[in-house]
């Protein structure tokens, strides 16, 4: 092997990739094409969560494949799939309450607070932080802390007192976009002006005009301040 | 992975001209200069990327190379290949397509009563949609009017847009930010509930609605979660692959032949509408570019609809985004939001100077780097010898005031805070990256696909709604409007068709024409997914 290789084990089959490489890159550089665990490859998706151990260390880590530098050594395998329980509910039916969380998901109170899953999340959310919120019902401050939650699952697949955290965190955004949340009157306006059909006529001029007369239009028009 | 000593000098020189920077406003190109730099620098102008297409709809105009290869392509089926008597899923709409365009289709179309199957290569939500950051458009402020984002659309798309699609997403605009808000995606807003809105490139007033800067993720997750609502009326088909679609002796498009990817195994799908939402092509790499779209971004149903004869617009201009990151390495090609832009974020050279307004249309904006990086030579080279300019992110803070950023684009922070780089303090190093299919499919507003019966297209796939060049926060837009429309119309449709026998015939006739156009050695199309695993010999 040239010497400027270095060598990973992906599921303990050892491969010598170049060093560098993300660990989706570092894979595909072993050979694989991938199929499950590879999705948006800029860390948006979460696809490609995967647990990880370097030599000499018994810990446990994680990691999203597509944003993470293979290191020597390193012992690979990914999660592209956790079986999570997502119950049966239509959102028009729910009310934005405590007991609607603790209705669809009991085991929200077995939560031990233990913060496995905060150490868990790729995103850095702090999910423990999250989910006392939940137990609280504070809905809002839950969907504010998850925003940024990609639902990979790895909350879920370190937990101890098996929550399906991510599946509450996007429960609750919901109840906030549609109960919540202060309401855009300026949007329902316009919807009620779309409705009545108030554009019709302007749409219909600016269609028939010519491209000559649209182009002019166009480079003449007024500019809102940045 | 932080900077080099290099740039380091470089970035002081952008520090150093900063103060100025803020107080002078760079000026607008002229349309005359725009269209100057355009036939220059832009890719879609660069001859030796094109050929002429040699069979179907389109054969005699040009497209990509890269597409031209698998819009040539053999299918990966006979007539004979499978018995078609023997039918896996009987259904009224067939979704192929799991992003935003394939779920709003799949939640109108049960709406309006179908039963649906949702097919898709990847999981659920994996697509384009889940990596849009910087927004959607709508003309929901009073200032603002779907009459004035229509001419913003037209003059982005230089003026050859589909009038009647363009006017159905503007006027589809209002309702569908309505129709998400509704289904619990949470908009940025202040506390009186007035939408937070900003300017995007190519924008005359602020229209770009957003989710901090997951707004395609905020979108998608939401719309996901509501399709498994309905287990009972739409059945999701993960790691299914649409290789073929399926006609009957009438001559109609009558469902799909679907491939799980996993273990090879063929599904005769029969449906009395089918839905193509397959979205975009950037994993074909035209032009040898980077690309920031998902793994399965390999142009399916493109190929799929033209091999029953759907007709392309616009197959020849793809979108190459301003700013795709250009260090460090591991994200080379990956988006940096053009938020960043529309929150005051400038674009300038190694020296540190402005070289085009920050708010460009997206083309104009890319040619300008691209000028800059090769022509002028005043990009800023990186250690793998890749160019780059600067996308100057601390001037946010300064105009907004501070903890904007993090506020705004967590996304970014997070992206390049993985490899050591605070966005906060220091600017991007940014090159023009494979985008967005402008063209597409033909479409009529209500999502149908002229000349073929039962057919319809929504999102990235379709073309006409963009012209020759989309502007930022309407392709969010885009999938939801036409998925909502295709989803509708497809259900209603359904409702009056009767198939008759299944046939795979014109994948036969597909095959004679290869051959008579004389194409040797076609590839197998669609390519379902990229191949990046290394080949050892």
């Amino acid at each position: 092997m040239p010497e400027e290789l270095i060598p990973i084990y992906i599921m303990g089959k050892r491969y010598d990739v170049p060093p560098g490489l993300t660990i989706m890159k570092a894979t595909e550089y072993a050979g694989y094409r991938l199929i499950r665990g590879a999705g948006c490859r800029g860390g948006f998706c979460g696809a490609c969560a995967t647990v990880y151990r370097t030599a000499g260390d018994y810990r446990l880590k994680v990691a999203l494949a597509c944003q993470t530098v293979a290191e020597p050594e390193m012992y690979i395998a990914q999660i592209p799939f956790f079986p999570a329980e997502r119950p049966a509910y239509k959102l028009d039916e729910l009310e934005p309450t405590f007991e609607t969380l603790v209705k669809l998901y009991p085991e929200l109170l077995r939560c031990l607070s233990c913060g496995t899953c905060t150490k868990a999340c790729p995103q850095d959310l702090d999910v423990k932080d999250y989910m006392a919120e939940a137990m609280r019902g504070n809905i809002a401050a839950v969907a504010d802390k998850s925003f940024d939650c990609i639902m990979c699952g790895l909350c879920a697949a370190r937990c101890p007192a098996e929550e399906v955290q991510y599946n509450i965190a996007i429960l609750c955004r919901r109840l906030y976009g549609k109960y919540l949340a202060p309401e855009a009157k300026h949007l329902s306006e316009r919807v009620a002006e779309i409705k009545t059909g108030e554009f019709d006529e302007p749409m219909r001029e600016i269609k028939s005009l010519s491209e000559e007369e649209l182009r002019q239009r166009y480079n003449e028009r007024d500019i809102e301040p940045a | 992975m932080s900077y080099t000593p290099e740039m380091r000098e470089s970035i002081k020189k952008v520090e150093a001209t900063r103060p100025a920077r803020l107080d002078q406003p760079f000026p607008r190109l002229a349309p005359e200069e725009k269209e100057r730099l355009l036939e220059r620098f832009h890719p879609d102008y660069r001859a030796e990327g094109f050929r002429d297409i040699r069979v179907g709809p389109n054969k005699g105009e040009k497209a990509p190379n890269e597409l031209v290869d698998v819009l040539e392509g053999r299918s990966h089926l006979t007539s004979d290949a499978l018995d078609l008597t023997r039918i896996d899923y009987d259904t009224d709409v067939l979704i192929i397509g799991g992003g935003g365009a394939g779920a709003s289709a799949a939640l109108l179309a049960r709406e309006n009563g179908a039963g649906v199957i949702l097919a898709t290569k990847l999981r659920l939500g994996d697509a384009n949609t889940m990596m849009a950051q910087g927004g959607i458009q709508a003309a929901d402020k009073p200032n603002d009017s779907p009459v004035i984002h229509y001419l913003d659309i037209m003059g982005g798309g230089r003026f050859v847009n589909d009038p009647d699609l363009v006017e159905a997403l503007v006027i589809d605009a209002s309702l569908v930010i309505q129709w998400l808000g509704d289904l619990g995606v949470m908009f940025d807003k202040e506390p009186d509930g007035t939408m937070m809105t900003i300017h995007g490139g190519g924008t005359s007033r602020k229209r770009m609605h957003s989710a901090r800067d997951y707004s395609g993720a905020g979108i998608m997750r939401v719309l996901r979660d509501e399709v498994r609502s309905y287990p009972e009326h739409i059945t999701v088909l993960e790691f299914s692959s649409a290789i073929e679609l399926l006609m009957d002796d009438k001559g109609q498009v009558a469902g799909a032949i679907l491939q799980n990817l996993e273990t090879g195994e063929h599904l005769v799908v029969r449906a009395r509408c089918t839905i193509i939402a397959t979205g975009g092509s950037g994993r074909l790499h035209y032009q040898g570019f980077a690309t920031t779209n998902h793994y399965g971004a390999t142009g399916d149903g493109l190929i799929l609809g033209y091999r029953v004869g759907a007709r392309l617009l616009h197959q020849d201009t793809m979108q190459y985004h301003p700013t795709g990151a250009a260090y460090p390495e591991q994200i080379v090609g990956q988006l940096v939001t053009a938020k960043v832009r529309g929150l005051g974020a400038q674009v300038v050279n190694a020296e540190g100077n402005q070289f085009v307004y920050h708010l460009e249309t997206r083309d104009a904006e890319a040619s300008a780097v691209i000028r800059e990086c090769t022509e002028r030579g005043e990009g800023v080279e990186t250690p793998s010898g890749m160019l780059g300019v600067w996308l100057d992110s601390p001037m946010i803070n300064i105009i907004h005031g501070p903890g904007t950023i993090e506020a705004k684009l967590p996304a970014m922070v997070r992206q390049f805070k993985r490899f050591d780089i605070d966005i906060t303090k220091d600017p991007m190093l940014v090159y023009p990256t494979l985008h967005y299919q402008n063209g597409g499919l033909i479409l009529r507003p209500d999502g149908s696909i002229p000349g073929i019966p039962n057919l319809y297209g929504a999102g990235e796939i379709s073309g006409g709604v963009h012209g020759r060049n989309r502007l930022m926060g309407n392709s969010l837009l885009e999938i939801t409007v036409f998925g909502r429309r295709a989803g509708r119309a497809a259900a209603l449709r359904a409702k009056e068709v009767e198939l008759g026998k299944l046939t795979l015939a014109h994948v036969d006739e597909w095959n004679k024409q290869l051959q008579e156009a004389g194409i040797d050695n076609p590839i197998l199309s669609p390519i379902l997914l990229p191949d990046y695993a290394r080949k050892v010999r």
